[in-house]
């Protein structure tokens, strides 16, 4: 029974990781073979680096993702503290399903409907081109902030509500109360919020494909490259993207065990 | 010139949701005074202290300090500091800085800023610990640092509220002497909050005794306890016999079927009132000596005295005495003029003074009651 489990965890770990492990393997591969290893070599990365379009869109991938971030960090903090300060139940409530739905909403219909909003914008304001670096921010920062506001808001419950009055009490005007005492307090809610949406925002094809115009992300240039012909420099891209976001990941979920394992220390008597 | 009261409250209403919390409340507190606001939970005593430190408007009248009206002063202009029950220390800043904290807020410089931690520390026994964190400090200390955290900005009021709640008995007796001590060589006024009454009787130069959002009585502590107002004072403070009684003439009332002397006057003939009569002081004779009679219907034993029920004619006094008695025993009740005190009727009457429902169990309950927090929203 307990042989029967392990290979069936075994099983599981074989089908998330095999095609990664395959596609990473095949990404030092020699010759531009997807069956025969012909020999071990970094071709396939020298190569990314002298191609243009794809540091074009490299550029892009990461201006957009940190700003978006950054943007939808500020953003969706001030919000959260709004809505903790919600003293009405009921419209607390309308806040929060209004913020969830993004998540739950297909990328799809996203992609699309805010496509249509940016090319109806552009339209009214006589645009020649309405799709670009602006829309795909605008797209970016909006399906990341609700990431934000959940990461945000049980620190801020967490948070003892005498620790605002203290610090005003003590002088501090209600703004110098956040930055000095409520912000240090759900610092690790803010961080796991940002890269949250930091990793959303590097890895999003969907919703980008929709709103970016000819300011193509890096997804969406490995979309491109793949309807010709799928060539190994697809595997080396895809390869330091899964590893970027591998490590973001592990930094995410450090941090969680921390802030919990603080959590469990201050439980002890 | 000078108006020697730091803070009045004229005319306070607050009201949460339709509730109302405080209704025309009128309190006047005079510099360097230690007042304690007493009373059961959601009486409210904490949404008085939040007032005065601005972290609530009134509804309808006026908050002054100093003579000056400060009903829209944000509390972070006002000279007022909080101890606040659960303490509010800032986790992200050891000792030295939650103390420094106001301080620093001020741009003082940093010598100015180290000279007062250092005296503050001291000041709280805590010298040495200013590099620790506060996960690692006891309940005790804790407590120590919020009291030198408020009092390092100089306030000329401190608000403190329910800040021996956390505190085991040791500890809670501690500092009580030890606040009272500060309170007197800083020369601040505090405004305390509590619902213990013993804490309110041993720290205050004057008690205010609250219920449902009304004061019920003012007054040191002595007079609370000697001469309560009403019923629910009587109650309140301290263990209480009350029984109905007729005041026939001045120094003269009948109650429980006997007549007897008192130092009480000025009623109606015949005016019906409340008689109070402390369990301490009333003494257990032989049945043919007492001037009531009854039957031992239950007997604890407290380490300093017995506390037994004796029940006359239905109704059950309590007594407390330092000789045993047995359940069933015939005894006789026997009490001086002194030990009467007589009070006008109010709309407590009846609810409180009868020890017939009485037992520790229920007792500590309603303890464990008072001990939630105040109705504060």
């Amino acid at each position: 029974m307990k042989a029967l489990a392990r290979l069936y965890v075994a099983l599981i770990i074989f089908f998330l990781y095999a095609p990664v492990l395959v596609m990473i393997f095949f990404s030092f591969n020699e010759s531009s073979s997807v069956w025969v290893f012909t020999g071990f070599s970094f071709d396939w990365y020298t190569g990314l680096a002298t191609d243009v379009t794809m540091l074009n869109a490299l550029k892009h991938t990461l201006i957009v993702a940190v700003l978006s971030a950054v943007i939808s960090t500020v953003l969706g903090t001030a919000a959260a503290v709004g809505i903790t300060a919600l003293r009405n139940k009921f419209s607390k409530k309308i806040i929060m399903s209004v913020t969830q739905i993004p998540m739950m909403n297909a990328d799809i219909v996203t992609g699309i409907s805010l496509m249509l909003l940016f090319i109806f914008i552009g339209k009214l304001l006589g645009l020649r081109e309405s799709l670009g670096f602006l829309t795909v921010l605008t797209a970016h920062i909006t399906f990341n902030l609700p990431y934000v506001i959940l990461s945000v808001l049980p620190k801020l419950r967490q948070t003892d509500a005498s620790l605002r009055e203290a610090a005003l009490d003590l002088g501090c005007t209600p703004l110098q109360a956040f930055f000095k005492v409520i912000m240090p307090a759900i610092s690790t809610g803010i961080i796991t919020g940002f890269i949250m949406a930091f990793t959303l925002s590097l890895d999003d094809f969907v919703i980008s494909y929709f709103t970016c115009g000819h300011y193509q992300t890096l997804p969406i240039i490995i979309y491109n490259m793949t309807k010709k012909s799928v060539t190994p420099d697809t595997y080396a891209l895809s390869t330091i993207i899964f590893a970027c976001v591998f490590a973001l990941l592990i930094m995410y979920n450090m941090l969680q065990t921390k802030s919990e394992s603080k959590k469990a220390a201050k439980a002890q008597p | 010139m000078k108006n020697e009261n730091i803070v009045e409250l004229k005319g306070i209403s607050v009201a949460f949701g339709g509730e109302k919390v405080l209704d025309d409340f009128n309190l006047e507190i005079k510099d360097k005074e230690f007042v304690t606001l007493l009373g059961p939970s959601g009486c409210g005593k904490t949404t008085t202290l939040r007032l005065i430190a601005g972290f609530l408007e009134p509804d309808g009248g006026d908050v002054i300090f100093e003579g000056r009206r400060i009903n829209d002063l944000p509390g972070y202009k006002r000279h007022v500091n909080t101890i606040f029950q659960r303490y509010a220390l800032f986790p992200h800043l050891n000792v030295y800085e939650n103390v420094a904290f106001g301080l620093r807020i001020k741009k003082l410089p940093e010598k100015e800023i180290k000279a007062k931690v250092t005296e503050m520390l001291a000041l709280v026994n805590l010298s040495g610990l200013e590099k620790r964190n506060i996960d690692t400090l006891s309940g005790g200390q804790q407590q120590r640092v919020a009291i030198a955290r408020a009092i390092a900005n100089h306030p000329r009021v401190l608000l403190l509220d329910e800040p021996l709640a956390a505190l085991d008995l040791k500890l809670r007796k501690d500092m009580q002497k030890e606040l009272k001590k500060m309170q007197e060589q800083l020369g601040i006024t505090f405004i305390f909050v509590t619902h213990d009454q013993e804490e309110a009787l041993t720290m205050s130069d004057r008690v205010v005794v609250m219920n449902n959002g009304k004061i019920q009585q003012v007054g040191t502590p002595q007079d609370i306890y000697n001469e309560p107002l009403n019923a629910f004072v009587a109650d309140f403070i301290g263990e209480s016999n009350i029984v109905d009684g007729k005041m026939l003439r001045d120094f003269y009332v009948e109650f429980s079927g006997q007549r007897f002397d008192c130092l009480d006057k000025g009623f109606e003939p015949d005016e019906p009132v409340d008689v109070v009569v402390r369990p301490e002081d009333v003494d257990i004779v032989a049945p043919d000596k007492g001037m009531l009679t009854g039957v031992v219907t239950s007997v604890a034993f407290l380490g300093v005295h017995y506390e037994i029920i004796v029940d006359i004619g239905g109704f059950k006094w309590m007594i407390q005495t330092t000789d045993e008695h047995f359940e069933g025993d015939r005894v006789g009740l026997y009490i001086e003029p002194d030990a009467i005190h007589i009070m006008k009727k109010s709309e407590y009457s009846g609810l409180y003074g009868d020890y017939s429902s009485y037992s520790e169990e229920i007792d500590h309950l309603s303890d464990a009651d008072y001990g939630e927090e105040d109705g504060g929203e």
